[in-house]
């Protein structure tokens, strides 16, 4: 598949010009390629994000399909509801799909999405992670990276990350990836290949976010480049509790020499100025063990 | 149509089966479960053809609620209590949306210290979440209202959500005669097309609840939620006349009068309490005295003009809340004063709280308080304060 190729299979525009979105948003470009991947027989629910505002003001919207705005710890639940619904009704040949921000994910949507995952419910579920409260002006979640500066940890956040998409792999439904905006084909493939499973199915995309991210809006996709590249994040699948590690991952494990150092992801942010060099290398060993395990892990199962 | 012997949490359960909600969703909370453990069976031996989703918590069922009513279909829950609090952001996402929920609230005291039992405390504290309030006295009545609560949510000059209130244990794990009419009846008083506004729809895609600003249609959309409460008192109103012609059975319209005419002293007041109130008044008036007794049955609208044209006629009404916004009250009693104030030949309002945290209310407290509000109107005294019944 190369990117000519989705254009090809994909041509129609979902997110329409005249969206409200920050320059450089990495959430609207993954939400592009993703709703390419679904098609037009598809039901957005979006629970309190980013995603609330750049879709524009009523009774204006730059989406072609059902988007739903939803309470902030609902969207799993309505999702929920509307697959029920349509379940109901006969309806089959419908996608539904929550597209919820980290914020909605990891902290107070966590028990909605964790219960609909029990349930297996059938529709997926796309976390779109910019690692902080972009949306009210980049506060800390629990999904933002220890060292992040957001407007709550002025001096850095003391605390990690929380590895939703190994929670949600817990859960034991039938899909989980991670992907990252920067990386059209590999969201592009994982959507397809997600809309075609029955069931619960969820893909965590890193997209990284100019204003709080503190880069030049030019940069969008070169800083998620960076953040795969050094390792930092790791794309991945895991299906049916195997866990396979996706291309460009794998690359840098066999290529070492194609492997960035995340000193230089975190130097093209000003979120992390508050991490010194001591840190830095803190986190690059962090970083080689996490690799180290990937790498042993690839192909095997993820839990007992 | 058959009678059968029903607690009231099952008779409701056989409301929503003959109804056919075909998607439900709940989260266990005594005194509810029973409704909820009802319909599973229904659904599992195939008498009710629905969806059910056991959620992890009452904003989820709440949620699950609205997105399947946002694709037309018949939805249904119910809760209580700590569970509808938790479900409070959604109440008002389900009204705003103008989505026709009915769900069933078995009311129950808010802790702490824990307490299971019957209060309305739970219900009155979402007063404000644009949801149409019906209050029953007794299982038939809770039965006959779950149906008609789907004809006036449906309908589309109202499209708002409703919950059919009945007090815990009192009416949710007591049992009497039920009748059950025939399915073809039900089916003709509420036939269920998917409404006009279907708001998930592929074929016509729409962005719903986009960012308001304040020069935009914020402000309008809350005005059309107030007028469709107000058309809503008539299509209540109607709703019961349309019943009652077909089932025979009419459990009053907003309000229920009993023996008002000519009373000199009625006891307003909503629930098993208003039942209840009815042989008070039938005590006293073989006693002489000319008492009457009203039942409330839509607290949201409120009918202020039915509560006038009563008011009008007699000299007092005391009223018995089983709810209190401490500070100041009861509610009801504070939102009659409200619908009173300002009008000629108004009665004197006598304000009680009574049966807090499921304390039983006596046909005796009730007697006693009427006779409390006839001695009181005879030595032209005034109202002193709020009244507690059974107070420790």
């Amino acid at each position: 598949m190369s990117a000519r190729k989705i254009f090809q299979e994909a041509s129609e525009e979902y997110v329409l010009p005249g969206n409200s979105a920050c320059q450089g948003c990495g959430s609207t470009l993954a939400l592009r390629w993703v709703l390419k991947a679904l098609g037009n027989k598809t039901v957005i629910v979006n629970p309190a994000s980013c995603g609330c505002v750049y879709v524009g003001l009523y009774p204006r919207t730059a989406l072609s399909v059902p988007y739903i705005q939803m309470a902030f710890a609902a969207g799993p639940a309505a999702a929920s509801g509307i697959v029920g619904g349509l379940d109901v009704q006969g309806k089959k040949d419908i996608t539904v799909v929550c597209w919820a921000g980290d914020g909605g994910t990891a902290d107070i949507g966590v028990s909605s999405l964790s219960g609909s995952a029990e349930r297996n419910t059938n529709y997926i579920y796309f976390c779109y992670d910019n690692e902080a409260y972009m949306n009210t002006g980049t506060q800390r979640s629990g999904s933002t990276p220890a060292g992040a500066w957001t407007t709550t940890t002025p001096l850095g956040k003391k605390e990690s990350k929380k590895d939703m998409a190994f929670i949600m792999a817990a859960h034991r439904i039938p899909y989980v990836a991670t992907s990252c905006s920067s990386y059209p084909i590999d969201l592009y493939e994982k959507t397809k290949k997600a809309k075609l499973i029955g069931g619960m199915r969820y893909i965590h995309i890193l997209v990284p976010c100019p204003p709080g991210w503190r880069f030049d809006t030019g940069l969008t996709v070169k800083i998620g480049r960076l953040a795969v590249e050094s390792g930092m994040w790791l794309l991945y699948e895991v299906k049916n509790g195997i866990f396979y590690l996706s291309p460009p991952s794998r690359r840098i494990l066999e290529s070492p020499e194609k492997r960035v150092p995340v000193k230089e992801y975190i130097k093209a942010q000003g979120r992390f100025r508050g991490i010194d060099e001591r840190e830095i290398d803190l986190l690059q060993e962090m970083i080689d063990k996490k690799l180290e395990k990937a790498a042993k892990l690839d192909g095997e199962p993820l839990f007992f | 149509m058959e009678t059968l012997i029903l607690t009231g949490n099952h008779a409701v359960a056989y409301a929503v089966k003959i109804a056919r909600a075909s998607f439900i969703s709940c989260y266990p909370i005594t005194p509810q479960t029973g409704i909820v453990e009802k319909l599973s069976e229904f659904i599992l031996n195939g008498e009710l053809k629905a969806v059910f989703v056991p959620v992890e918590s009452e904003h989820s069922a709440m949620a699950a609620c609205i997105g399947a009513s946002l694709t037309g279909v018949r939805t249904f829950t119910a809760t209580c209590s700590h569970g509808l609090a938790y479900m409070h952001e959604m109440l008002h996402w389900a009204s705003a949306t103008r989505l026709p929920i009915v769900m069933a609230v078995v009311n129950r005291t808010i802790g702490p210290p824990w307490n299971i039992w019957a209060e309305h405390g739970d219900s009155i504290s979402q007063r404000d979440t644009g949801w149409i309030q019906l209050y029953t006295s007794n299982h038939q009545e809770a039965f006959d209202t779950i149906i008609q609560a789907y004809r006036i949510a449906e309908d589309p000059d109202v499209f708002l959500p409703i919950m059919v209130c009945f007090e815990g244990f009192v009416i949710s794990h007591t049992a009497q005669p039920v009748t059950i009419p025939n399915q073809e009846d039900v089916d003709a008083f509420i036939p269920h097309e998917p409404w006009r506004h279907i708001i998930v729809d592929v074929d016509n895609p729409i962005t719903h609840g986009n960012l308001q600003m304040p020069e935009d249609w914020f402000y309008e959309f809350r005005y059309l939620m107030h007028r469709a409460m107000e058309a809503a008192k008539e299509k209540i109103i109607r709703c019961s006349i349309e019943f009652e012609k077909i089932f025979g059975r009419n459990h009053g319209h907003l309000i229920e009068e009993y023996k008002c005419d000519d009373a000199d002293v009625i006891l307003l007041s909503m629930g098993s309490i208003a039942d209840q109130a009815k042989v008070a008044v039938d005590v006293l008036r073989e006693e002489g005295y000319k008492a009457g007794a009203l039942k409330l049955r839509a607290f949201r609208p409120f009918p202020e003009e039915e509560l006038r044209r009563v008011a009008k006629r007699t000299k007092c009404i005391t009223v018995i809340d089983r709810n209190l916004s401490p500070g100041k009250g009861g509610a009801l009693g504070s939102e009659l004063k409200a619908a009173l104030y300002g009008f000629k030949e108004m009665p004197m309002v006598m304000e009680c709280i009574a049966g807090l945290g499921g304390r039983d209310v006596t046909l005796e407290e009730e007697i006693s308080l009427l006779k409390q509000s006839f001695r009181m109107i005879e030595e032209g005294e005034e109202p002193s304060g709020i009244k507690w019944l059974g107070l420790k």
